[in-house]
């Protein structure tokens, strides 16, 4: 029988009450943070990943757990979980791709526990949230220790991941909120998802739609991909064939020809490479005829 | 080197209970190798078939994707704490009475995450009853049985359609 790496220990264990304290913690860029713990229990116990020498329990600082609309920007904490996006209101009536994509999450169980931040830090190409935060111009915001104070910075989205399972973030960063600009009139998104079957499946493709849908044209056209690329990413492309054009036969043609060659897929347990590729081009046509019938 | 550990309290089953436990010990771990209580069922340990069913401040969740020190402050339900409480028993009945039991194995995970549900939405159509149950695995039954035992406890709360939330959402 295969035996599976054994599991280390982490010699510190602490549960800051809040960001400040929580970035006093990783100030020595030596520990591992645990949010909802759905990504990194398994990792850990499954040794594909080592404790830092610090474990960070960060699910006890209130300021990280609201949503928020202030002017034209929402704020969601990084320890909002699946399912308290799928029950927002503000998220249901301004963002209902993100809820779209809340709903295809795993099951009830792990949406309860899985939190936005957690998405984003694990940083998987398949990770359901990102593809339509990358087409919603999403921003992340992060937070460290620094000449004894508390600094933040902003990183947009389409520049914060770098491969599987790495980000932009620096070792002594925790991620505070993600940040969404208020979406205009006629704000148009939609949120595919491919999974062997309906309830806890990975992705094998996703797709993000999004833009302003007006007389069957779509303008500030985002569209992202899910589980294609080692990061999720924007497919800029296939954005520029959509831009201001009548979502007639022929765009709409050119427009998944574009997707199809832009994704460059892998294979992998999952899928092969060639079937994401068709699945990017098929479920991109749907998702296109969809818009044009709205 | 000893494992760093942590002393935890928490209600368990609506008792306090203090223990220490290494920190990355795992709740499935705590409840069944720890605290002998067996009812949480460990089947695939990696979150996808709801056996280890717990409720933590009554939200549910998947007991061996959680770190027991996270359970500390909390209040935690598992079976044990819910099968002889009145407003559990008709439920539980309702599993019997419908068939919903073969081996057995997945019934606590099922009995825990439709109380989670039902809570919520005591007034759930089969539709709706299926998707909460979406992350709970059965080999034996074919799910019908289990459906059926859920709805028709759905239809003995008898709850009238306005009031659906019972619970003000967390
Ligand atoms: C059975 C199963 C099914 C799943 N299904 C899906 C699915 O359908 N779609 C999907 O996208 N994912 C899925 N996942 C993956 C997982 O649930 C999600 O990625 C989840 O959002 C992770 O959030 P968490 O709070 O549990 O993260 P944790 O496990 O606590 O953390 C994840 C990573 O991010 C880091 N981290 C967490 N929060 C922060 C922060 N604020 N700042 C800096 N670093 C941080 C942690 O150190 C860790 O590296 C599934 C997992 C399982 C086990
Ligand atoms: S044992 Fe936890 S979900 Fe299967
Ligand atoms: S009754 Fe046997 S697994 Fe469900």
């Amino acid at each position: 029988m295969a035996t599976l790496p054994a599991m280390n220990a982490p010699a510190a264990y602490l549960v800051p009450a809040s960001v400040d304290e929580a970035a006093d913690a990783l100030s020595d860029g030596e520990a591992t943070l645990l949010a909802g713990g759905t990504d990194l229990l398994l990792q850990t116990h499954q040794g594909v990943r080592a404790f830092r020498r610090t474990l960070v329990n960060i699910s006890r600082i209130a300021e990280l757990k609201t949503i928020s609309l202030s002017g034209d920007r929402f704020r969601i904490g990084a320890l909002v979980t699946i399912t308290e996006l799928l029950h927002s209101k503000l998220v249901c009536q301004h963002l209902p791709i993100l809820a779209q994509a809340a709903d295809h999450f795993a099951s009830d169980q792990i949406r309860n526990a899985a939190t936005v931040g957690g998405n984003l830090c694990n940083a998987s190409p398949a990770g359901d949230m990102l593809p339509p935060l990358l087409a919603l111009d999403a921003t992340v915001e992060l937070a460290c220790r620094k000449d004894h104070r508390l600094q933040r910075r902003n990183v947009p989205l389409d520049q914060f991941f770098l491969g599987p399972r790495r980000t932009a973030m620096a070792a002594d960063e925790l991620l505070t909120a993600v940040e969404i600009p208020l979406p205009p009139a006629r704000h148009y998104g939609r949120f595919f998802k491919l999974g062997t079957r309906p309830a806890l499946d990975i992705s094998i493709i996703s797709i993000a739609l999004a833009g302003v849908l007006e007389n069957r044209q779509l303008t500030g056209v985002r569209v992202a991909f899910g589980a294609v690329a080692p990061i999720p990413v924007r497919a800029r492309r296939t954005e520029a064939a959509l831009e201001g054009r009548t979502l007639d036969a022929e765009v709409i043609s050119t427009a998944v020809e574009t997707a199809r060659a832009e994704a460059t897929p892998i294979s992998d347990i999952r899928a092969s490479a060639w079937y994401r590729s068709e699945m990017i081009f098929n479920m991109m046509r749907r998702l296109l005829h969809e818009a044009a019938d709205a | 080197m000893k494992p760093l550990t942590r002393e935890i309290t928490f209600a368990l089953n609506g008792r306090p209970r203090s223990v220490e436990i290494p920190v990355t010990l795992s709740a499935l771990d705590l409840l069944r190798d720890v605290l002998g209580l067996t009812g949480t069922k460990y089947a695939c340990g990696e979150g996808e078939c709801g056996a280890c069913t717990i409720l933590v401040d009554e939200r549910s969740l998947c007991s061996c994707l959680l770190f027991a020190v996270d359970l500390d402050g909390r209040a935690v339900t598992t079976i044990e704490g819910i099968a002889t409480d009145d407003t559990c028993a008709p439920l539980i009945q309702a599993f019997v009475a419908a068939g919903a039991v073969q081996c057995g194995f997945c019934t606590p995970g099922l009995v825990l995450q439709a109380r989670h549900f039902l809570a919520d939405n005591p007034a759930a159509d089969r539709t709706a009853i299926k998707r909460a149950i979406e992350g709970n695995l059965c080999r034996c039954t074919g799910y019908q049985k289990i459906i059926d035992a859920v709805a028709s406890h759905v239809a003995a709360l008898n709850v009238p359609e306005g009031r659906q939330d019972a619970r003000p959402r967390r």
